[in-house]
């Protein structure tokens, strides 16, 4: 589904920072991937360089066969359809109702307004907030808004999902929905899901992959139940320490 | 009450002409003014649309123009309002001048308006495949409203000032006919209900457009 080669990324401000460093990974269809990492290594300079809010230096990233670097403009807009994304601050609009935000990447489709009502309906139903769809963002507590995020971002029928640490502001019952609603999507719906995270609950509890990075560079990844029984690398046996019982 | 009475054809075509002045001035600062405000924030280095060099050049004519005091902007512009509307007095050739000097200040406004918005929120949308223009008219804009309308506020407040110095100059309206009673003559009543009027004026447009600014705002607004 998506395949990470020698990818790498420079930022050039002043010094050169290198934030990636030959990152190669493959996610398969119909996978949950983990990504984590501890602050500063590079997790979120990855998520921006699929979701394509960053160019990256060297390498490339294929999805579904197109070489997503290569690609400009109109094909590129078509290309982003493809890719559904999450964020840790939900991002929605907030001087719009909740169908509004989620009919907005379908109005960017050009899709038929009473098309778009009834898919609206649906996703909503997915995201079990039917109830709430004439509320504005602000009247919602942040497990709701970010329920609404992902009904947003599934919206246009995306392959992969890519969630930028969907759950590290909300409380560990909220975190706990969200999860098994995203494993539930996951199921019912076939969506490919990519998780960055720095929380080893979100990993072992949804992940059938991980990957550990650090540094800027993959230090381990294969299965998680591997990854976490048999930690190699330092980093790795770090964030299972630190992260306790969880 | 015979001093108004007397006065009182004087009061209302002058309340008139700020009003006209006023509204029209705003208008077209703002025709001229929100795309600005919109290019200047585009164009940054971090914008949608980054152009350095076309940046530093609006910024250049955005600080020269918030820097000049309305009244010399005014003066020195007279060659170039006689040009454009024939005569360099009365309300329309105050208008030129009004515009000209507002536009830096709406553009400043916008600006700032703009800047409010989370860029997590821009990202978001530029991850749903959204061009500039779906993004300048579908976020940027509608996601300000609020701020944008307190700034409209803001500029027709300021233009009813400046159209009061325009008096100075034979702009006409309210600030004309303080000027001429109040000061030339030392009638200081007629300055009296000049200042009351304007006084009002700033307070209905005041309080008018903060009830419309907290309206649309949907960030408030509780269960």
């Amino acid at each position: 589904m998506i395949r990470i080669e020698h990818l790498s990324k420079i930022f050039q401000s002043g010094a050169e920072v290198a934030a990636l460093k030959d990152i190669s990974l493959h996610v398969h269809a119909g996978e949950i991937y983990g990504i984590i990492g501890m602050s500063g290594a590079g997790k979120s300079t990855l998520l921006r360089c699929i979701s394509l809010l960053e160019q990256p230096t060297s390498g490339s990233i294929i999805l579904d066969g197109h070489d997503m670097n290569t690609i400009r403009g109109k094909e590129l807009q078509q290309l982003r359809k493809q890719i559904g994304v999450i964020f840790q601050g939900y991002n929605l609009l907030m001087q719009k109702t909740i169908r509004k935000n989620v009919a907005f990447p379908l109005e960017l489709s050009k899709m038929p307004k009473a098309d778009i009502n009834k898919r609206v309906d649906e996703l909503l139903e997915i995201v079990g907030l039917s109830d709430k769809a004439e509320f504005y963002p602000s009247q919602l507590s942040g497990g709701q808004r970010q329920r609404v995020a992902i009904a947003r971002a599934l919206a246009n029928n995306p392959k992969v999902l890519l969630c930028d640490e969907p759950t590290s502001a909300l409380d560990p019952l909220t975190t706990r929905s969200i999860l098994d609603l995203l494993v539930d999507i996951n199921k019912k719906l076939g969506v490919t899901i990519i998780v960055i995270t720095h929380e080893l609950g979100v990993v072992r509890n949804i992940c059938q992959k991980v990957a550990v990075i650090d540094s800027g560079t993959i230090v381990e990844q294969g299965l998680t139940a591997d990854v976490m029984g048999n930690p190699q690398h330092e980093i790795t046996k770090l964030l299972i320490s630190t992260a306790g019982g969880r | 009450m015979g001093f108004i009475q007397d006065n009182l054809q004087m009061f209302l075509q002058g309340t008139l002409e700020t009003l006209y002045m006023t509204a029209m001035s705003t208008i077209l600062a703002y025709v001229f003014g929100l795309p600005l405000g919109i290019l200047v924030t585009i164009t940054r280095k971090d914008g949608l649309w980054p152009h350095v060099k076309l940046n530093a050049a609006l910024e250049w004519i955005v600080n020269i123009g918030r820097s000049i005091p309305f009244l010399i902007l005014m003066i020195a512009l007279i060659p170039f309002t006689r040009f454009v509307v024939g005569k360099g007095y009365g309300p329309n050739a105050a208008i030129v001048s009004l515009v000209i000097g507002a536009i830096p200040f709406v553009a400043r406004l916008v600006e700032s308006s703009l800047a409010e918005i989370d860029h997590g929120v821009i990202e978001a949308t530029q991850t749903m495949g959204a061009s500039n223009w779906e993004l300048i008219t579908k976020v940027y804009l509608p996601e300000s409203l609020p701020s944008l309308v307190r700034g409209f506020s803001m500029t027709t407040i300021t233009l009813i000032s400046y159209s009061a110095m325009g008096g100075a100059v034979g702009a006409g309206g309210l600030g004309d006919i303080a000027i001429r009673y109040g000061y030339h003559r030392y009638e200081y009543d007629v300055m009296i209900v000049t200042i009351v009027l304007l006084v009002l004026i700033v307070q209905i447009i005041q309080c008018g457009f903060n009830v419309i600014a907290k309206k649309i705002d949907k960030r408030m607004i509780k269960q």
